[in-house]
């Protein structure tokens, strides 16, 4: 295929120069028929699979959304991997375990979507590793006590799941694939959070104390986690344009809300929201407004935990970088040993 | 102008463990095919990063299996795997379109008779 520049210069015509001229217009050619599939299959709502033709900016998009992802579950291991050692029983440290384990297989399964799209591996880790990519915002604040993991569990991971079933339906295959699978895997996660607040909600009054501090805390940044207000998110348009993205950050949100005030009523517990009530007209509850400027503060670098979070990420592949290169010594050794048995062999 | 070799899923050397020491973490990428249980085929799970293909099979165990998904694994190269082209969908398959004779709903003479 070739590599030629379509613009062609007003030279005179030789046998070179009519080649280019050929070979741009089949390249043209190529690309206007991939854009014509590429629209019909996001207007039919189908799938766009890794070897499509798509435009480049769809393909940038959906890699930075991906990758973005990954990485969130990824620093996610961090602050409830903190509280394994101090779990306060030894069902609750294997359930935090276990959910941890699932947090690296979610990145895992992201990194493998977004890596279809031609970013490889190693790239994505290192934009992480450089601070270049983000992640999630609310992985930056501290979980003080054990009460802060079921508040994650609940209302983080229930946010989470909000946002993620839609993407199921993702336009991009793989995206969607590994969605699927997270969202199956992700429902204990909430639960679990959930029931970590219920015993500390119906145990001593410092217990039920700890619950309502927790859930304080990880309200508003819960309910940013879906992204400024539509008004302020220019991208959303065109990445519910190109149905990667079903519903709004506002429609979510909402969404989100309408779906917690019973399930912290059933918890006995407070949500901090002042504004917060039943709105009959429209159908749904009302909540009051978010701290947008403490949202890109901590968006920016400037949250309580950017820099440890970044450093314990750096810390755990570095001091992992051996084991990588030990394998792949190993894995190198035995294939020069086979190889050289089967010279003998032969 | 995007070509449509930028467009091919960009997949490292399958099997091929690069020998310069720097290049040493670049792990080949595997497909995993899970059995979920006896009597069942092997579906594509995904795919994972691993030196060899016996850690391939460990990681897939550990990533794809959490939950009693398995009763059997395989792992493929990335590299190792030949597909069709998806720019010649139409034509390709082709030779399949148009043939509804193949498929029992085209026979309609036997609605009502019984076991037909």
């Amino acid at each position: 295929m070739s590599t030629q520049s379509p613009t062609l210069h007003p030279v005179e015509e030789t046998a070179a120069t009519e080649q280019i001229s050929e070979d741009a217009r089949a390249a043209a050619d190529e690309a206007r028929v991939g854009w014509e599939r590429f629209e019909q299959l996001i207007a039919e709502d189908k799938r766009v699979e890794p070897r499509d033709w798509m435009p480049d900016n769809y393909r940038k998009t959906l890699v930075r959304q991906v990758s973005q992802h990954a990485h969130s579950e990824i620093i996610g291991m961090q602050p409830e991997g903190n509280w394994i050692t101090r779990a306060p029983s030894l069902k609750r440290k294997a359930v935090l375990m276990a959910k941890v384990q699932d947090e690296a297989g979610h990145g895992l399964y992201l990194y493998s979507a977004a890596e279809t799209l031609g970013t490889p591996r190693d790239e994505l880790y290192e934009q992480l590793y450089t601070g270049k990519a983000k992640y999630s915002s609310i992985f930056n604040y501290p979980a003080r006590t054990w009460a802060d993991i079921g508040a994650i569990g609940w209302l983080v991971d229930g946010a989470a799941i909000t946002n993620q079933v839609p993407l199921c339906r993702a336009s991009y295959g793989p995206y969607g694939r590994s969605m699927v699978r997270i969202c199956k895997e992700e429902s204990f996660h909430q639960r679990q959070g959930w029931e970590i607040l219920y015993s500390l909600s119906h145990g001593t009054e410092e217990q039920k104390q700890m619950a309502q501090n927790a859930v304080d805390r990880f309200y508003g940044p819960a309910l940013q986690m879906f992204g400024p207000p539509d008004d302020e998110s220019p991208n959303s348009r065109q990445s519910m344009a190109w149905n990667i993205k079903r519903f709004s950050n506002d429609e979510l949100r909402q969404r989100f809300v309408d779906m917690i005030v019973p399930q912290a009523e059933a918890l006995g517990l407070r949500l901090p929201d002042p504004e917060l009530k039943w709105n009959e007209e429209r159908g749904h509850y009302d909540y009051g407004d978010l701290d947008w400027d403490e949202f890109f503060s901590v968006v920016k670098g400037n949250g309580p935990l950017n820099h440890q979070r970044l450093a314990h990420y750096r810390a755990a592949r570095d001091n992992g970088a051996w084991v990588r290169e030990a394998a792949a010594a190993y894995a190198a050794k035995q294939q020069q040993t086979e190889y050289d048995a089967a010279l003998l062999a032969a | 102008m995007t070509k449509p070799e930028q467009n091919a899923e960009q997949i490292p050397d399958g099997g091929v463990i690069a020998t310069d020491p720097a290049d040493r973490s670049l792990w080949p990428l595997w497909e995993v095919f899970v059995r979920s249980s006896r009597g069942l085929s092997h579906v594509h799970a995904g795919s994972l990063h691993a030196p060899d293909a016996s850690m391939a099979l460990r990681n897939a165990r550990d990533l794809y299996t959490r939950r009693n998904e398995g009763t059997s694994i395989w792992v493929v190269p990335t590299a190792e795997i030949a597909a069709s082209d998806p720019d010649s969908k139409g034509g390709y398959f082709e030779s399949a379109q148009g043939k509804a004779y193949r498929h029992a709903t085209y026979y309609t003479q036997s609605e009502g008779v019984p076991h037909l």
